[in-house]
């Protein structure tokens, strides 16, 4: 039930944003990340973005894993 | 990137398992504590994966499961009374209460509605003079945010016929009574993601403190579980639990301040029961005085007779990590995610499920 998926942010307008998830465009929210910009990647539960992910931390963990292998 | 498919990458998976295989010589009892996880583990093969040396037990992270049976009973009497509509997320609808369930209700005349998104049933409410909206509030910390942004919308708007009937949970608490109650001996928790990416990795700090336990935040595909099951074991192997988040691209140590600021607006801490725990000590969240026009509790206050568990089910122990579903006479006989019998096979990221679409009818 804690489900959240990557989506990217298209369009914000307010705190009402659209979202592309495997190609599907979705209206979210983005009062719980008012930070967000276009383009960034968002963690999506339930119409609501509760993150905004961090490029450099991810590229950085795959690093770490690439390294340690 | 894309955040999915790096993560997905066989290769780099095959050779992590060939690393912890090598770097794991104690046993390592690890629990991971949310549904979603659970899932993962098991759609990915990855208990089959490791060593002998790791065990892994499946924790009461699912926010339907662990609803207890008196609170779904008196979500079911509410679908009874006159101009109610209530709106739940979809997993709720096939649990069964004590004489009923909200399918059961709704097959009854009750208008039961299900939503994706508690913002669905906000509009349901904007759009429905004349009936009240109440919204069945069950979730942990990721999804109570959410709520708590819909209610500051509610007022905003001048919406009043929209309720909340607050069933949410936290996790840290819930981790700490089962560590307290002894019944399951742990060497590390692999840390719910999505609650994290809300309250941080800083609430978990007490676990390896006061309990020598390992701890890490992980994200939900296969490569992320391994690591943290990787970094779980360097810590059990090393002597120093701590707590590490894994999950980094969505998870900061103090989590989502914006969202803890909008979830301590609506909602307090109070003492919340857990189906198969119990009443644990400020672990649940109700509202605020402020918000006391949206309490469906205060607004609809319904008398219930006592509620009753269905014999001879092993959800309790299950929820605790203490028995598997392997163990449970009914598992795959008289209870399938068809016909269920505890809400562990109910919800998609119960144990049940999770052992039943993913291992076999038998589990095995």
């Amino acid at each position: 039930m804690c489900l959240a998926i990557p989506a990217r942010v298209t369009s914000i307008n307010g705190m009402e944003a659209e979202a592309e998830v495997g190609g599907v465009t979705r209206r979210i929210s983005i009062m719980l990340t008012p930070e967000v910009k276009v383009g960034d990647y968002v963690l999506l539960h339930t119409a609501y973005s509760i993150s905004v992910v961090d490029e450099q931390e991810a590229k950085e963990t795959l690093d770490i894993l690439r390294q340690l292998v | 990137m894309k955040y999915i498919d790096e993560y997905r990458d066989p290769q780099l998976a095959e050779r992590l398992v060939q690393k912890l295989r090598e770097r794991s010589t104690r046993p390592a009892r690890l629990m991971e504590f949310c549904g979603g996880h659970t899932v993962s583990v098991f759609r990915h093969g990855i208990r089959q994966l490791l060593p002998p040396t790791v065990e892994m037990l499946s924790g009461p992270g699912c926010p339907v499961c662990v609803t207890a049976i008196a609170d779904l009973d008196k979500a079911i009497l509410l679908t009874e009374l006159p101009d109610i509509i209530v709106a739940t997320f979809g997993d709720m609808l096939k649990v069964p209460g004590s004489r009923s369930s909200l399918r059961n209700a709704r097959a009854d005349g009750g208008d039961v509605r299900v939503v994706y998104s508690v913002h669905d049933a906000l509009e349901i409410a904007s759009g429905s003079t004349g009936k009240s909206v109440v919204f069945l509030g069950i979730g942990f910390e990721t999804t109570a945010p959410t709520i708590a942004a819909s209610l500051l919308e509610a007022r905003q708007r001048g919406i009043k016929n929209f309720y909340v009937l607050s069933l949410h949970k936290l996790c840290p608490p819930v981790m700490k009574s089962i560590l307290d109650l002894g019944e399951v001996n742990l060497n590390g928790i692999i840390c719910p993601g999505h609650v994290s990416a809300i309250i941080g990795s800083t609430p978990y700090q007490f676990i390896p403190r006061d309990y020598g336990i390992a701890c890490v935040v992980s994200g939900f595909e296969p490569l992320d579980i391994l690591q943290s099951v990787y970094m779980l074991v360097e810590q059990v192997e090393s002597g120093h639990p701590t707590v590490e988040i894994a999950y980094s691209r969505g998870v900061r140590p103090a989590g989502n301040v914006r969202a803890l600021e909008l979830l301590h607006t609506v909602f307090e801490v109070c003492d919340a029961n857990w189906r198969g725990i119990g009443v644990v000590p400020a672990s649940g969240l109700r509202l605020r005085e402020e918000f006391s026009n949206f309490d469906a509790e205060k607004a609809f206050p319904v008398s219930h007779p006592p509620p009753r568990e269905p014999k001879g089910c092993l959800c309790g122990e299950i929820l605790r990590g203490v028995k598997t579903p392997l163990d449970c006479k009914f598992f795959s006989k008289k209870c399938t995610p068809d016909s269920p019998v505890g809400p562990c096979m109910v919800s998609h990221e119960g144990t049940c499920s999770a052992y039943y679409q993913y291992r076999g009818e038998d589990g095995g």
